[in-house]
């Protein structure tokens, strides 16, 4: 925090072109700028998530066929277990807070930068440090761990694989995420620029600040979780090894005292994300400001209540079924609670149908569908059928990938033209949308269709009578995965030879909008004083 | 007329964020020691006899003095920050360098324990330990991997305290780095660096081939006002050594005093 | 935004810290005396008082809660609340298999 201002008058140049003492790439990957580093964050990120998509189109493909294809079921088992590694720990978790949180969550609340800039950059570097010894199980020996994500405990500790290293990755990029959190609780209570008042800051930033609580609450829990299974493998101290008397159900949970709520660790900024975009476009004011920010906390204290959910079938007590059970259906109340205020902003309100609502609108809608079958799953004697199958897949993909990844897009669309200063070609969006939409479904529905008639998850093979379904599934996945593709294309063209973009392209009125389009290296020509709630349409008051 | 440009030396610390951003980073090391915490709470309830029959095991002189030893730590670092805001910085110098002292006298009873243990065959994975019942087995998997995190702990909280000890013992100095960007507006000025209202200092023109200008003004110890940057350093450093402190008041009665 | 105003620093005496050292260290005594006596469904109960008691002080003086501003103890507030309901809800596991 010591650090002395050198108060020279300069004009202000944007972001990009400021020269730092570095050039080149370094003057990325040394940069404490919160936007540089918001946007290594986004570089990295979408090779990851490309490099796990691309892994998903492979785990399809063998479901093509019956029987051994294109792989062995051992190699399916380690893609599966680095899909999820990938997706999980290295996109989703930092996805949204690490590239638009970054990038925003100053600018919205008229900060210069974060609170620690340096310990920014430090995060970047221990996510990048992670995501290299995760991938670096593949040179070794015992090759990428076949655990599944979960890295359950006794296989975790006997399996020949190399875990011991995928889950030290995981501990560091827990750490990485930590030191976000940290840096977002610290920012949104020191740095609001005068008269931003809690409750003159946009939804967006509540929504990270719930986040960044869960992280920092919830993160350590793996962290110690994971170490133990380390100096389990390597030092022999039992701790969940059921011959030293371990206990491998306290596994699960410590497991997923962390790993549930961090499904609100994904979800919660993407819903941040909607909040902004509904009345930018519908241009209104949003409708119940207050309840769906302390949605964003309830969601968070919730989230932290239902772990054991994941575990009906593992053994644990009857009781801790029911009351577990019992308290999932309470994350449904402020989940449901920021839909219909989204959908009350968009009545009567003068919409606008540009992409970032298109897929805004879409990531509801898919929500829901996840949310739904999620209440099914909290109900006890469903969760025993489904429990292990295809509608657990089909469902986390849904709230996941439908809910957070599409929010993801609808934020990146939403402020491209802010953060690189060009517009994209709108036209082959909503191409890029109608492969994704129509892919999304064929693909997922079908796995939630799948599950529910009894197709196991994990398995490398089918039997028969689900053969026509993976079939259409897989060519769901193409359908997705083209689209993908096409959205990338467009974005990566608009950076080279987009249309140069105004510095309010949507009419948004949170603070990012009134700053040039990119905007300068500390953001704003001056200091700005903060008059009205967030979502002040003056139109629309006259 | 001659190019004079100015540079202001003011002080940007923000000293209850830096202090908050220590108490977020606390609260992330508490909850990862509740993990084991929640392992130990669960075993214990499982095997009350084992872990009592176990726990006779422990020395608990040693582990009486191990606890007044961190507790006197904690009462000299806090001694060092209360000494350097009342700008006494030679025995801030000296707590800090006692609560390093106490640190080291601590990891170094915990090696005698320990040896003393492995000695004994009751380590993690030994056939000894391993022969005996499992409630056994766990409590001293749970000693191991909960002192031994602990220490991992204690050894990081010496490592900090002897860095902000160098801290306090250099001159106090306020330096201020003029780079790119910044560094392009001034050239060919000269240079007046100023902090507050009357303190001045006058620098040479700055030529075209000059890359960087670092304006370091050395104090007189004697004379140096409240060091607020390594305040806040070794007031964090403080903070963290006192949950180091804290943690280990709870693992103390757990592990030694349920016989 | 540039907080340099000494107020922030807030000063203890000597004296409190030796004194609460001294609480400290009297705790231990009472600790570990209180280990022998047999009363074995208080004795847990007993000991975690006392390290709370001992924590509690170690917090409040030495790293100055008592002095600092509310979302201090708000952030100290959610770290218990949290660790309560962790350990809390895995005991309806654990104690009713």
């Amino acid at each position: 925090m010591a650090s002395h201002a050198i108060d020279v008058q300069n004009a202000q140049e944007n972001y990009l072109e400021v020269k730092g003492r570095w050039s080149g790439i370094l003057s990325w990957i040394f940069s404490t700028d919160h936007k540089r580093i918001g946007i290594l964050y986004l570089v990295s990120i979408a090779f990851f998530f490309i490099v796990a998509a691309t892994i998903g189109i492979f785990m399809r493909l063998e479901q093509l066929t019956m029987g051994p294809t294109l792989m062995k079921p051992e190699v399916y088992n380690r893609l599966f277990t680095l899909h999820g590694v990938i997706m999980i720990f290295l996109f989703i978790i930092p996805g949204i807070p690490a590239i638009l949180g970054n990038f925003f969550l100053p600018i919205q609340i008229g900060a210069k930068d974060v609170a620690f800039p340096r310990l920014n950059l430090l995060s970047w570097w221990l996510f990048m440090i992670g995501a290299t010894l995760a991938i670096l199980t593949l040179f070794l020996p015992g090759g990428l761990p076949d655990t599944g994500w979960t890295f359950y405990a006794p296989y975790s500790i006997r399996t020949g694989s190399e875990v011991s290293l995928a889950v030290f990755a995981a501990f560091i990029l827990g750490f990485s995420s930590i030191l976000t959190g940290l840096n977002f609780v610290t920012t949104v209570h020191r740095m609001r620029a005068p008269g931003m008042s809690f409750f003159r800051m946009p939804l967006f930033v509540w929504a990270l600040y719930a986040t960044a609580w869960i992280q920092i609450l919830a993160t350590p829990m793996v962290g110690i979780t994971l170490l133990l299974i380390i100096v389990e493998r390597l030092l022999n101290i039992g701790i969940f090894d059921p011959t030293q008397g371990g206990d491998p159900i306290l596994y699960q949970h410590l497991f997923w005292i962390y790993s549930h709520p961090a499904v609100y660790i994904m979800i919660l900024p993407g819903f941040g994300v909607i909040s902004e975009i509904i009345p930018t476009f519908s241009r209104r004011t949003i409708f119940g400001y207050k309840l769906i920010a302390f949605s964003s906390l309830s969601i968070a204290i919730f989230g932290s209540l239902v772990w054991a959910h994941h575990m009906f079938v593992s053994g644990q007590s009857d009781l801790a079924n029911i009351i577990f059970s019992f308290l999932t259906f309470f994350v449904a109340i402020p989940t449901a609670i920021k839909v219909f205020n989204w959908v009350a902003t968009l009545y009567k309100g003068s919409i606008r149908f540009e992409p970032p609502l298109l897929f805004a609108l879409s990531s509801i809608f898919l929500f829901s569908i996840g949310g739904f079958t999620g209440l099914m799953q909290a109900t006890l004697p469903i969760n025993v059928h489904i429990h292990d199958t295809y509608f657990v897949v089909g469902h986390f993909h849904y709230t996941m990938f439908g809910g957070t990844i599409w929010a993801l897009i609808a934020g990146i669309l939403y402020w491209f033209p802010k953060i690189t200063g060009k517009m994209y070609n709108k036209k082959w969006i909503y191409v890029a949308w109608a492969f994704m939409f129509i892919g999304f479904n064929t693909l997922y529905g079908t796995m939630l269709y799948m599950g529910w008639k009894g197709m196991p998850r994990r398995y490398y093979d089918h039997l028969p009578e689900f053969h026509t379904d993976h079939v259409i599934a897989t060519v769901g996945s193409w359908f997705l995965y083209t689209g993908i593709l096409i959205l990338v294309s467009t974005l990566i063209y608009a950076v080279y030879r987009g249309t140069k973009a105004d510095a309010n392209p949507w009419g948004g009125t949170t603070l990012e909008w009134k700053t040039s389009s990119p905007p300068p290296l500390e953001n704003f020509e001056k200091e700005p004083v903060v008059e009205h709630e967030p979502y002040y349409h003056e139109e629309a008051i006259r | 007329m001659k190019n004079i440009r100015e540079i202001a030396l003011e002080e940007h610390h923000d000293f209850v964020g830096a202090k908050m951003g220590m108490w977020l980073f606390l609260l992330t090391e508490l909850i990862l020691f509740t993990g084991l915490f929640i392992l130990y709470a669960m075993y214990r309830v499982r095997h009350a006899a084992e872990f009592h029959a176990a726990a006779t095991e422990l020395d608990v002189v040693i582990g009486t003095i191990n606890t007044l030893v961190l507790l006197t730590s904690s009462l000299t670092v806090a001694v060092g920050i209360e000494a350097l805001k009342r700008r006494n910085r030679k025995l801030a110098k000296w707590m800090v360098l006692l609560t390093v002292l106490f640190a080291l006298t601590f990891l170094v009873n915990k090696y005698f324990e320990w040896s003393a243990k492995i000695h004994h065959g009751i380590f993690p994975g030994a056939d000894e330990l391993l022969s005996r019942s499992q409630g056994e087995i766990i409590y001293f998997n749970l000693y191991y991997a909960m002192t031994g995190l602990h220490g991992l702990h204690v050894l990081v909280g010496m490592g900090i305290l002897l860095w902000v000890y160098f801290l306090i013992a250099r001159k106090p100095s306020e330096k201020v780095v003029v780079a790119p960007p910044n560094i392009e507006y001034l050239k060919g000025a000269q240079l007046i660096a100023s902090k507050g209202e009357q303190e001045r200092w006058v620098i040479d023109e700055i030529k075209d081939d000059v890359v960087e200008v670092e304006v370091v003004i050395k104090k007189d110890p004697k004379k140096a006002g409240v060091d607020i940057p390594n305040i806040i350093k070794l007031e964090n450093a403080g903070l963290y050594w006192h949950l180091v402190d804290i943690i280990w008041i709870f693992l103390f009665p757990l592990f030694y005093l349920i016989t | 935004m540039s907080h340099h105003s000494h107020e922030e620093i807030h000063g203890i005496g000597y004296g409190i810290l030796v004194l609460v050292w001294l609480g400290l260290v009297v705790l231990t005594g009472v600790t570990v005396v209180a280990s022998g006596v047999h009363v074995p469904a208080l004795a847990v109960v007993i000991a975690l008082l006392i390290a709370a008691t001992k924590s509690s002080l170690v917090v409040s003086y030495f790293m100055h809660l008592k002095y600092e501003s509310r979302i201090f103890h708000v952030i100290l507030l959610m770290g218990i609340v949290t660790i309560a309901i962790f350990i809390g809800l895995t005991f309806f596991d654990v104690l009713f298999r």
